[in-house]
C-alpha cells in the first residue's frame, strides 16, 4: 500500500434498510481523511456523488432483500466484488423488516394500508439476509454497526490481516465496564447474555436491559435466558416481543419450542455470486 | 496490639491515606449496588446499607444500624485496580524502513483499598503465584501490587451469609494474610466501635496516626466472638475434602449436561470471580500504521479462549462449564498450589441463570 495508485477500491451498497449503517461510516468524521489517504471510495452514494467503475476491491453491503429487483441486484454486486462484507442487522439477519417472514404476517396484505398506490409497491413476502442469496466474506454485526468496528475492518483490510470484531456476550463488556448487571441487581429483563458485545454496553449503562442489537452471541442460550425471564415475572408475549427486534429473523434468537423459518427458498437466488 | 477506633476515626483513616497519595478505592452505593469505586471519602461509605443475595439476585436493604461495612461480597471484586480489564502492553509505529517499538512504564499510582473482605485478599494472594511466582513476572502486575495497600475488614455483621462460603473454603471470615490493616466492625446496642490491627509497618504507621484507644479484652473478645458467630452459621459450604481428586475424575458426570443446559456462557462468573485471571491479547493496527498489542480480561466462556487450529475445542456450555469448574475446584491445585476458589460467592449471585457452584460441587460428590 505503498503507491497511491494501489489503493484498495471500496463501494457501499444499500438494500432495504434505515441508511443508519452508512451513517456509522460518516460518523467516523475525525477518521475519514485516514480512510480516504488508504482507500479509494469507488461507490458510495451517501458520501459523494463521483463513481468509478467496477469491479470492486471490497463491497460493504447494507439493508436486506424485500424486493425482486434487490435479489437480483445484489448477485450483481456480487459479481463484480472481490470482498463482499455485510453491515447490520438488515443485511446480517433481515433486520426488523423481517417480522414480515413470521407465521401470520402478510407483507402483500399490508401494502394497501400503508400506501396510496398499492399498484407501484413490489414487494416479496420476506425480508432475508443477504447471506440467504450470496456467498459473502464477512459481517459486521449491529444496528447500527459500533462505528469503530467498522474502521478496525477497514483497516484490516487494508493491511491484510483479521479484524479484531467480538463474538463474546454482552455480559462480559458490561463486567469490563464496571456496570452492575441490570437482571441481577433491578430485576430488569435483559438480552445482554445471549448478545453479542459490541455496542459499548449502552443500554446497561443507563439501567436498561438490553434488546439485542448486536445480535446474538456465539453460543446463545435463548432456552436458558427464557426461564430466567419467566421468573422475572415476565408475561410470554413480552418475551416473544423482546427476541423480535432488529435480529428477529436471527436463528440464534429463537425461543424455546419455536418453530424458525419459513424457508424463503423459492425467492433466493442464493449460490449464483462468485468470489 | 489492637486498638479501638470510632468511625469518625474510620473517615480520618480513609483522609490520612489521600494526604499520603493514596488512591483510595472503598464501597458506595452505585448502580442500586454496593460496589468498590475509586476517590472514596468517608462520606461515601454506605453507612447503614446492607445487601440479600441469593443464586442470580441481588438487592440492597436498609440495615437500620448505621454500619459501614455491612454488606457481603461486592458486585465485583477490587482485582481491576491491580489487573486491568484492558491494558496496552506495547505498541509499534513505522519508521522508514524499520520500526520503533513504544512500552509504557508500569503504573505506579498507590492505591489503598477500603473494606476488602479476606475472601478478595485470599483471591489476591491467588493471583500473586500467577502473576509473580512462574517462571515469568508480569511487571505491570508487580508495579500495583508494590504499590497496593490494604484496609481489610473482616465479616463480623452478617449471621446469614447468602451466597458467601468462604468458611468451607478455608479463607475467611477473618483475613488471613495479605492485607496491611484489618478491622472489625462492631455493633452493640448504642454502641459502634472498630478494632483494628496492623499487620505491616505501612500499616502500623498509618494507624499511629489515628485517634484510638488501645482494645479491652472485652473489645477484642467481641470482635473474635463476632467473626466465629459468621464462620459457623455460614449456610453453604463446599466440602474441600479430597476435592481436586473429586473434580478429576468428575468428566464423565451426567451433571454437567444438566448443568450446560442452564449456563448461558455470558462469562458473568469468570468476569466476577476474584481469582481469575484469563486474558486475551489483541493486536490491532490503525490506518497510519501504528500497530498495538492490547491485553484485555477474558473467559473460558468463550469460544475463542479454547480455539486452536482448526476451531474451538469446547464447543458446548457444558464443555465450558466443566472446564471452569473442573480448573477452579481441582487442577488448581496442581497448578498453583492452592484453590481456585474463595468461598465469595459472587459466580453464585451474579449468574443470570442462578447456577449455584457449591449445589453442582455437592450433586457430582453425591453421584460420584
Amino acid at each position: 500500500m505503498s503507491e497511491a495508485a494501489a489503493k484498495p477500491t471500496l463501494a457501499v451498497w444499500k438494500f432495504s434498510s434505515c441508511d443508519g449503517c452508512q451513517l456509522s461510516i460518516l460518523d467516523l468524521e475525525e477518521e475519514l481523511l485516514d480512510i480516504v489517504g488508504a482507500v479509494e471510495i469507488a461507490y458510495f452514494p451517501e458520501m459523494t456523488r463521483a463513481v468509478v467503475k467496477g469491479p470492486y476491491d471490497v463491497s460493504l453491503v447494507e439493508g436486506s432483500v424485500t424486493t425482486p429487483e434487490e435479489a437480483e441486484r445484489i448477485a450483481e454486486i456480487r459479481e463484480n466484488s472481490k470482498i463482499l462484507i455485510t453491515l447490520g442487522a438488515c443485511a446480517v439477519a433481515g433486520g426488523i423488516q423481517a417480522l414480515r417472514n413470521f407465521d401470520g404476517a402478510d407483507a402483500h396484505a399490508w401494502v394497501p394500508t400503508v400506501y396510496a398506490h398499492p399498484e407501484y409497491i413490489s414487494t416479496l413476502s420476506t425480508s432475508t439476509a443477504i447471506s440467504d442469496h450470496i456467498d459473502i466474506q464477512g459481517s459486521v454485526q449491529g444496528c447500527p454497526p459500533n462505528k469503530y468496528h467498522l474502521l478496525e475492518l477497514i483497516g484490516s483490510l487494508v493491511w491484510g490481516r483479521t479484524p479484531n470484531l467480538p463474538t463474546h456476550s454482552q455480559c462480559l463488556d458490561c463486567k469490563v465496564k464496571g456496570n452492575v448487571c441490570v437482571l441481577v441487581a433491578h430485576g430488569t429483563p435483559c438480552l445482554g447474555p445471549v448478545t453479542r458485545a459490541g455496542c459499548g454496553s449502552v443500554c446497561p449503562s443507563y439501567h436498561r436491559g438490553c434488546y439485542g442489537c448486536h445480535g446474538p452471541a456465539e453460543t446463545p442460550n435463548m432456552d436458558a435466558l427464557t426461564t430466567r425471564w419467566r421468573s422475572l415475572g415476565v408475561a410470554e408475549d413480552d418475551i416473544v416481543r423482546g427476541r423480535r427486534m432488529f435480529y428477529a429473523w436471527d436463528p440464534g434468537f429463537v425461543g424455546p419450542g419455536e418453530e424458525h423459518h419459513k424457508q424463503p427458498a423459492a425467492e433466493t437466488t442464493r449460490g449464483q455470486g462468485s468470489i | 496490639m489492637s486498638t479501638v477506633m470510632d468511625v469518625q476515626a474510620v473517615y480520618t483513616l480513609i483522609d490520612s491515606l489521600k494526604s499520603d497519595g493514596y488512591e483510595v478505592v472503598g464501597p458506595r452505593l452505585r448502580d442500586k449496588a454496593l460496589g468498590y469505586v475509586a476517590g472514596t471519602n468517608g462520606s461515601d461509605l454506605p453507612a447503614g446499607l446492607g445487601d440479600d443475595q441469593s443464586p442470580g439476585n441481588y438487592r440492597t436493604r436498609d440495615r437500620g444500624d448505621g454500619a459501614l461495612f455491612g454488606f457481603r461480597s461486592s458486585p465485583q471484586s477490587w482485582r481491576r485496580w491491580i489487573f486491568p480489564p484492558n491494558a496496552e502492553v506495547w505498541s509499534a509505529r513505522r519508521d522508514n524502513d524499520s520500526f520503533v517499538v513504544d512500552t509504557s512504564a508500569p503504573d505506579s499510582m498507590k492505591v489503598a483499598v477500603i473494606g476488602a473482605r479476606a475472601c478478595d485478599v485470599a483471591a489476591l494472594t491467588i493471583q500473586d503465584k500467577v502473576f509473580l511466582d512462574g517462571q515469568f513476572q508480569d511487571p505491570a502486575y508487580k508495579a500495583r501490587r508494590e504499590n497496593l495497600l490494604i484496609v481489610a475488614v473482616n465479616c463480623s455483621l452478617d449471621a446469614d451469609s447468602n451466597t458467601c462460603f468462604c468458611a468451607s473454603m478455608g479463607t475467611g471470615p477473618r483475613v488471613q494474610a495479605g492485607h496491611d490493616i484489618a478491622l472489625t466492625e462492631i455493633i452493640e446496642g448504642d454502641k459502634h466501635y472498630f478494632v483494628a490491627d496492623a499487620q505491616t509497618d505501612e500499616g502500623s504507621r498509618i494507624l499511629e496516626g489515628i485517634s484510638g484507644a488501645p482494645a479491652g479484652t472485652d473489645e477484642v473478645a467481641a470482635a473474635d466472638s463476632a467473626i466465629s458467630n459468621v464462620a459457623d452459621s455460614m449456610g453453604r459450604k463446599v466440602d474441600a475434602d479430597g476435592l481436586p481428586e473429586l473434580m478429576n475424575e468428575s468428566y464423565e458426570s451426567p451433571r454437567w449436561t444438566v448443568v450446560g443446559e442452564r449456563c448461558l456462557s455470558c462469562t458473568s462468573c469468570t468476569m466476577v470471580c476474584p481469582t481469575c485471571f484469563c486474558t486475551n491479547i489483541e493486536d490491532s493496527g490503525d490506518l497510519n500504521g501504528v500497530a498495538t498489542r492490547t491485553r484485555s480480561w477474558d473467559s473460558c466462556f468463550t469460544l475463542r479462549h479454547s480455539h486452536i487450529h482448526g476451531g474451538a475445542i469446547r464447543n458446548t456450555n457444558k464443555a465450558r462449564y466443566r472446564q471452569w469448574a473442573i480448573h477452579k475446584m481441582g487442577t488448581w491445585q496442581e497448578q498453583f498450589g492452592t484453590s481456585g476458589c474463595v468461598g465469595c460467592g459472587r459466580c453464585i449471585t451474579w449468574c443470570p441463570s442462578g447456577i449455584d457452584i457449591t449445589e453442582e460441587v455437592t450433586a457430582i460428590r453425591e453421584e460420584a
